[in-house]
């Protein structure tokens, strides 16, 4: 066991952990955030992603041991946030929404995108959404969603 | 039960591996998905581990007039994003996994995997990349052909941590990076070709090719290479046969069921071709 000091959606936690368990793991079990979602358990959907200072990472890819002094933020933290709200009203304008499962990934990688850049060619949103997968939308509406967030919250990132 | 170590720094790194062995765990984006099972989580290591993602000694990029630097835990995006970053290298890490992962993924682990499939193998194989490793007893530098010895299998000794990768600054007329895979941000690559020339006054002075997935390593054949140097591109893009027929006794995809071996061994010289004859 040994103690893991991080910043989770903006508070200093501390926790007393084995170091060999996943970061997905630890955000279920021990602080209940369910927002982030296992789908492939191989770093390959993208339904676990959280902000691992501010870039995206795969929860289910990152041992707990990595995290210790970063910054997390997962879909729970983000939704407090005005960038949240523009993309969550982009994503319903757009369809960009059908079962759901996707969606919280697919925030955290626009977010991550738009951090970095704020003005994404289609070429560079495709890229960054490239390890999201969605079974429903077909990419389109979700790549549509993303630009229509970059228009309307111009400034913001 | 196996000991697990979040060290404070390289040294602590150091005194543990020269007493006992180790194995590291960078990343993990290798490390965990090849040990994970869902019945024994948390993640069911078989070796005492150290995680080495953090430690300062193994970060950071630098360049002098001749080298640049990479420390082995700089991950696979913060390397792409450094402005240091030769575009050869850029152009293969734009073409692996996915942003999420390359956040994650580092340059130690891609080697200290030996996959290969290692997509980051392929030009550091081209720029005669050093694995630069450290010991209690000092450091040892190897290139990474050497360092790399079968599938899976690296010359790193049991009291050994690789520290940094060095590459020389050499920049190419033309080069180009192909990827043939199912899909972009999958693990394995089906295969890849790295080709880059340069020429002077119409004569070749450089040419390099690399070639990924095709044998139990990356394929680099100086040798070969040489033979073509001071050929005018004329007289190169005429010789393509004979260049084909020489690498194609070295394109031996090691067997598996992934993709026909005579597939990919016809893909991987038709990429060849195409790299010459649209010079
Ligand atoms: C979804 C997905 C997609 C992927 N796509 C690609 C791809 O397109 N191309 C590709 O090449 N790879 C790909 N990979 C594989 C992997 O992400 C890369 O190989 C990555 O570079 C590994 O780095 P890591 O730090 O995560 O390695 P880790 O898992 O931490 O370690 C890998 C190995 O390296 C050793 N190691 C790590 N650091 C050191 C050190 N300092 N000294 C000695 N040994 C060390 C470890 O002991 C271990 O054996 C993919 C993986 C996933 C999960
Ligand atoms: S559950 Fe982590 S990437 Fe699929
Ligand atoms: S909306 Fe259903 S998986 Fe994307």
């Amino acid at each position: 066991m040994a103690k893991i000091d991080f910043r989770l959606n903006g508070v200093p936690v501390s926790i007393e952990t084995q170091l060999n368990r996943r970061l997905l793991d630890v955000l279920h079990e021990d602080f209940d955030l369910i927002g982030i979602k296992e789908g492939c358990g191989e770093g390959e959907c993208g339904a676990c992603a959280v902000l691992f200072d501010h870039e995206i990472i795969n929860s289910c890819s990152v041992p707990i041991a990595n995290c210790a002094n970063k910054d997390i933020v997962t879909i729970e933290g983000f939704s407090n946030t005005s960038r949240y709200k523009i993309l969550k009203d982009a994503f319903e304008e757009e369809g960009a929404v059908q079962c759901g499962f996707c969606t919280p990934g697919m925030m955290i990688a626009a977010e991550s995108l738009l951090n970095k850049n704020p003005k994404p060619t289609t070429e560079e949103i495709k890229i960054g959404l490239s390890g999201n997968l969605c079974r429903c939308t077909g990419y389109n509406m979700i790549i549509k969603a993303i630009q229509r967030a970059a228009k309307v919250g111009e400034g913001k990132w | 039960m196996v000991k697990q170590i979040l060290p404070k720094n390289l040294s602590e790194v150091l005194e543990l591996i020269s007493k006992e062995k180790y194995r590291f765990c960078a990343g993990g984006t290798d490390m965990l998905i090849q040990n994970h099972n869902l019945k024994t989580l948390p993640i069911d290591f078989k070796d005492n581990i150290i995680y080495t993602f953090n430690l300062e000694e193994l970060k950071g990029i630098t360049e002098d007039e001749d080298f640049i630097t990479i420390g082995a835990s700089e991950s696979l995006e913060s390397i792409l994003e450094n402005k240091i970053t030769p575009q050869i290298l850029k152009d293969t890490i734009l073409q692996m996994a996915s942003p999420a992962i390359r956040h994650s993924g580092t340059i130690g682990g891609n080697i200290g995997n030996a996959s290969p499939a290692g997509d980051l193998l392929v030009p550091l194989y081209l720029l005669n990349a050093i694995v630069q490793l450290q010991s209690l007893k000092g450091i040892r530098s190897v290139l990474l052909s050497d360092f790399i010895t079968h599938v899976r299998r690296i010359d790193l000794r049991d009291d050994e941590i690789i520290t940094k990768i060095i590459i020389s600054k050499i920049n190419f007329d033309k080069h180009q990076f192909v990827k043939v895979g199912p899909r972009l941000s999958d693990a394995i690559s089906k295969l890849s070709f790295l080709g880059a020339v340069s020429f002077h006054e119409d004569k070749v002075i450089d040419l390099r090719f690399s070639f990924g997935a095709v044998n139990i390593t990356v394929v680099r054949r100086p040798e070969i290479e040489a033979q073509y140097i001071y050929k005018t591109k004329e007289e190169l893009k005429n010789s393509v046969d004979e260049l084909l027929e020489k690498y194609s006794e070295y394109i031996r995809p090691i067997d598996d069921q992934r993709s026909n071996k005579e597939y990919r061994k016809t893909v991987a010289l038709n990429l060849l071709r195409n790299f010459i004859e649209e010079l």
